[in-house]
């Protein structure tokens, strides 16, 4: 099982490597979003330090939905997915590894760069650590959700509007406990709890999130 | 019931759609009735309330128009259960039937309560958990549309449409207690709209404005999954039949 999810990792991760500019133009998008907010807020300290959580937050869900049509689609369109699909290993195990992956690609670089763009909204060191964590932790989340709504729109016209249309209302828990977390941290409360909830619900959509997919893509090769 | 009597036997367009149609006058009819009982209820005989004055009428459309938007959604998870389940054809009809009334009614509940709360809280809006919760709501019920009216394989729509529905209504709960926390932790509860006590003929005006919501929702529901079959089965005999009976 594992060696199955591992292999499935290590495809895509070439097929990233050898696509760099896909994974790139992501990262420059959460980065471009995140600096906007300051140009159009104006640039008091105090504001854009309240907005900072927020802002980021909803910078790394549109950077992270930018990059799901491509999830499946690329694979969809060289038969390689309906191959995987009759492969003998239960397909919900192959989009884990697909999810876990895009979360490597498109998740994880959030999180690192993300305390950079901190600064430029004067956070402070432990939110600053907050925020890197939240997003580290939330990400996964967003990857195995996302995944439904990428293979739900499999082929389809419009796909990467509907996409949005899908996903981003159950994005809404990873947002609302990611951005409480940094915020909870600010303000000294501590953003323990909603880190352990954000953890509960990555754990949850890691878990089902998959087979959920699995099932959808089943319903677009039919 | 005699034994020869199936039930089963109306999951098939054809026999359903005479069905459903004989049906919608009768749950117009008793739709009619319940809202005149509920309105005269609600609009002339409940009480003044003595803070909230006249303005409080509102509810009675409020509350049913909410009840209704939950319900509905419940409701096509339910088709999309059994369509995905037993790969029947009439389920995912349903639930797309289902649809835009379930969002008319998350709106029309939105609505309602910004007129409500302009003269009780003096905003439109605020973002209290309820509120929120029912826009999200709103939003659920324009992706399933969206994503069902973009495919055009309509098995594949409605197989997608009802997973989908599915996944939100594992979501659903995970939502609302998100938004409640997020509530209660970002502001205190200004807001309270729990009411201690309510007069009786303010409860049953608003059972009898929700009975007349529900027996509407079906009514709406047949009319629609009607003309629903009839685009899906056209190439069909009893379509062709159907619609060379009406010409005659």
């Amino acid at each position: 099982m594992l060696t199955l999810i591992a292999a499935v990792i290590k495809r895509d991760l070439k097929l990233a490597m050898r696509r760099q500019a896909d994974m790139v133009s992501a990262i420059f998008f959460f980065i471009i979003v995140v600096s906007l907010f300051p140009l159009g807020i104006g640039p008091e300290a105090d504001l854009l330090r309240k907005l900072a959580p927020g802002v980021l937050w909803v910078a790394a869900l549109l950077a992270t939905m930018l990059s799901l049509p491509r999830l499946f689609a690329d694979d969809h369109r060289d038969g390689t997915l309906e191959q995987l699909a009759l492969a003998p290993h239960p397909l919900g195990l192959v989009v884990t590894g697909k999810v876990i992956a895009h979360w490597l690609v498109s998740g994880l670089p959030l999180a690192l760069i993300a305390p950079v763009l901190g600064l430029q909204f004067d956070l402070s060191t432990e939110a600053l650590l907050a925020v890197t964590l939240s997003i580290l932790i939330g990400t996964p989340a967003l990857s195995g959700i996302g995944a439904i709504g990428a293979a739900l729109t499999l082929g389809l016209r419009g796909g990467g509007v509907l996409i949005s249309l899908l996903v981003l209302p159950l994005y809404i828990p990873v947002l609302i406990f990611g951005a409480g977390a940094v915020d909870a941290t600010v303000t000294g409360l501590g953003g323990e709890g909603h880190l352990s909830l954000l953890a509960a619900l990555t754990f949850a959509s890691i878990g089902f999130a998959p087979w959920a997919a699995a099932a959808a893509l089943k319903i677009a090769l039919e | 019931m005699t034994d020869r009597f199936n039930l089963y036997r109306f999951s098939s367009p054809a026999t359903f759609y005479p069905l459903a149609g004989a049906m919608i006058p009768y749950f117009v009819a008793v739709s009619a009735l319940f809202g005149i009982a509920g309105l005269w209820l609600g609009m002339l005989v409940a009480p003044t309330d003595f803070q909230q004055g006249e303005g409080y009428r509102i509810i009675f459309i409020h509350v049913p128009a909410s009840w209704m938007s939950m319900f509905i959604y419940l409701v096509m998870a339910f088709w999309a259960a059994i369509g995905l389940a037993f790969n029947t054809r009439l389920s995912g009809m349903m639930a797309q039937a289902l649809a835009p009334t379930g969002a008319l009614m998350a709106f029309l509940s939105l609505w309602t309560g910004a007129l409500w709360g302009k003269p009780m809280w003096g905003a439109w809006w605020v973002w209290d958990a309820r509120l929120t919760s029912e826009l999200i709501l709103l939003f659920l019920y324009i992706g399933y549309m969206a994503l069902t009216a973009a495919i055009d394989d309509v098995r594949r729509a409605d197989k997608a449409g009802g997973l989908l529905l599915l996944v939100g209504v594992v979501n659903i709960p995970i939502i609302y207690f998100s938004v409640k926390w997020w509530n209660t932790l970002h502001q205190g509860s200004s807001v309270n709209l729990a009411k201690s006590s309510m007069a009786t003929t303010m409860l049953w005006g608003m059972l009898l404005m929700a009975m007349c919501f529900w027996m509407y929702s079906i009514a709406m529901a047949l009319m629609r999954v009607r003309t629903i079959m009839l685009e899906r089965e056209r190439h069909t005999d009893w379509v062709k039949k159907l619609i060379a009976g009406d010409e005659k």
